[in-house]
């Protein structure tokens, strides 16, 4: 009661705003609500069009059979995706595999090891990589690295021809395996960028731990760094997963563009976002359908990577913060 | 890796002899050159608990920089063997900085360099051809702040410094095991972790943490510990803890001790030196240092008339 009195008669001791000022937090409040609740919007309404878009081709078809059934002939109008979304599983696969280590091995050095002047010029050379358009990627995937690395491929494949998919075939110009390589250097910046900011946050207590116990530099990153930012380089990754799965103009330059089931890497193939990519143009109704029933497919993909994405980055960010958590509870005991 | 890793039981030495043998030619840090002790001990030496004893260090004219600024302006120190000398001192008067030239952590900070000379028995560890992983071996360090490995269980945080490759002799399981545990015994910490050796090191309490740490340093058997304030982040009944352990721990080791707290280096301190703007005021036993100092400025100090 005594509090209420107080501030009722505020007119002595605390000074009034007027309406309009008191007015500008709940403004601002709805004004960022009303963003966030649009962008929702706006996704759930791609997803509802893509899904109304793509339902002739999908009740033809039958969802089941457009996504696992092995047949896609565009021109025939046989619409059954599995060699397409296999082929944008196998390039964003290989994409990582030689990606990420190289990713996470730039940012070791940039940060870690690199001497202190040359570490903001390589900072932003490796960023400026991921200002390189797509299409000039492409280009050059198809004119210079295809042609040149058809030979190298060829071998690897007849070394390699033991393991089934991974080796043996014979080589083509454009091929998954050039995809996968382009879409590597492609999420190169992206995964460094991040990783690099990662490590950055390792405290230097953890690294001064591992050097005071005699630990050379390598094995100071590996026991101190490493281990810390494991959460955050395994979250780069799947950024630079969900720009590969997603890539479309440099990939359908460098594919091949034959839909057949993959047989070998080193042979040509497709994938969902270069056939939406490359045949969208000339498409008719029942192609354009197809295509978007693609789109939606690899929508409902990167939604699955991002899930399964977040679900281990929050599990090994749990082992690594849940134990300081308890600590206030044990501390009593010296 | 060194002469220093040799010390332990003859069972471990079969695997680094080679390692070490191809060593000697270029490192100081062999067993023919670092004869003395390390041989006296690894005859000594009955197998299970290492027959440890401290080295002496020797400051000569010892500056430390960082990029510019001159921190440490020719110190001239002697620490003894198997004796617990605390370096005391206001903010920023350069002990911690003092210290971290021992085990040459200093110079891992950017622009930061040193010159002088600090001598581990006879040999100078910023000479020629010196490897800086070999000293940090032999001069083991913890931390203001405990800092066990987050990723890491109790058992590994103690085991990490054994896995390092200067640290594998022989490396089977069992002998870390060991190790381990006579490591955490040392550390006083083992009745309370044994149980529970698989969990995270940071889930124990702070004092616990600290003392892990120290468990992690003694394990790789250094012949020196320099402890850079490690109780300022402990409540008082962790801090004995961690003195009452500094005094067992100097029957095996030499001690070089950073404190802002008079009354801890009055109470774990054979010697103490005290340190004001990078240069050594005074050295001498601790007891005189705090009734009789010869220096003004330390009688200020101790006696609390600033810092």
């Amino acid at each position: 009661m005594e509090a209420g009195v107080i501030s009722r008669g505020g007119g002595s001791g605390i000074p009034k705003r007027s309406p309009r000022a008191r007015l500008a937090d709940p403004a601002f409040r709805w004004a960022l609500t009303a963003m966030a609740l649009g962008l929702v919007a706006l996704i759930v309404y791609f997803f509802i069009l893509l899904i109304v878009k793509a339902e002739p081709t999908l009740s033809h078809v039958g969802v089941l059979s457009f996504a696992f059934s092995n047949n896609w002939d565009f021109g025939g109008e046989i619409f059954k995706a599995w060699p397409l979304l296999v082929g944008t599983l196998v390039t964003s696969a290989l994409a990582l595999l030689i990606g990420v280590p190289i990713a996470i091995a730039t940012a070791l050095f940039i940060s870690e090891l690199c001497p202190r002047r040359m570490r903001i010029p390589l900072t932003v050379l490796v960023d400026l990589t991921a200002a390189v358009p797509s299409v000039v990627f492409g280009l050059w995937g198809f004119f210079f690295l295809a042609p040149k690395l058809q030979g190298t491929a060829q071998w690897i494949a007849d070394r390699l021809s033991f393991i089934p998919i991974i080796g043996g075939g014979h080589a083509a110009g454009p091929s998954y395996f050039v995809a996968g390589l382009v879409l590597a250097i492609m999420i190169l910046p992206i995964v460094s960028a991040i990783s690099r900011e990662v490590i950055a946050t390792v405290p230097l207590d953890h690294k001064e731990a591992a050097l005071a116990l005699g630990a050379t530099r390598w094995e100071m990153i590996r026991m101190a760094v490493l281990p810390y930012s494991r959460a955050g380089i395994a979250g780069a990754s799947m950024l630079g997963l969900g720009r590969a799965i997603g890539e479309a103009i440099a990939v359908s330059y460098v594919i091949g563009g034959n839909a057949t089931l993959i047989h070998h890497i080193v042979e040509q193939g497709d994938s969902l976002a270069a056939t939406i990519a490359r045949s969208f143009n000339e498409a008719n109704a029942n192609q354009r359908g197809a295509l978007i029933a693609c789109g939606l497919l690899l929508f409902v993909l990167t939604l699955v990577v991002n899930f399964v994405a977040r679900y281990f980055v929050a599990r090994s960010t749990r082992a690594l913060r849940a134990p300081p958590a308890a600590e206030p509870v044990a501390s009593g005991a010296v | 890796m060194n002469g220093i890793p040799r010390r332990s039981d003859q069972g471990e030495e079969a695997l680094p002899e080679t390692a070490a043998a191809e060593r000697q030619q270029n490192s100081p840090w062999t067993p023919s050159s670092a004869t003395p002790i390390a041989a006296t001990r690894s005859r000594a030496g009955d197998s299970r608990e290492a027959p440890s004893q401290g080295r002496a260090v020797v400051l000569a004219d010892l500056n430390a920089y960082y990029g510019k600024a001159h921190a440490i302006k020719g110190v001239g120190l002697d620490y003894a063997a198997n004796q617990v000398t605390a370096m005391i001192g206001p903010s920023g008067c350069g002990k911690s900085t003092l210290v971290r030239c021992i085990n040459r952590m200093h110079e891992e900070i950017p622009g930061a360099y040193t010159t002088g000379s600090i001598m581990l028995d006879d040999q100078d560890i910023y000479g020629e051809n010196v490897d800086v992983v070999a000293v940090r071996r032999a001069v083991g360090m913890v931390f203001q702040k405990p800092n066990p490995f987050p990723t890491m269980s109790i058992f590994d945080n103690v085991a990490a410094g054994l896995r390092l490759t200067g640290g594998r002799r022989g490396g089977k399981r069992e002998n870390i095991k060991d190790r381990v545990e006579r490591s955490l015994r040392g550390a006083g910490l083992w009745e309370e972790v044994k149980d529970r050796l698989s969990e995270p090191g940071i889930g124990l309490s702070g004092g616990q943490q600290q003392r892990l740490c120290i468990a992690r340093t003694i394990a790789v058997e250094p012949e020196v510990i320099l402890m850079d304030e490690p109780c300022s982040a402990l409540d008082p009944i962790a801090t004995l803890k961690v003195e009452e352990l500094i005094d067992e721990l100097k029957t095996r080791y030499t001690i070089v001790i950073v404190t802002h707290n008079m009354q801890q280096a009055a109470r774990v301190a054979d010697t103490t030196a005290f340190m004001l703007a990078g240069e050594l005021v005074e050295v001498g036993p601790t007891e005189r240092i705090f009734t009789k100092p010869s220096d003004s400025r330390t009688e200020d100090y101790v006696s609390g008339k600033f810092g």
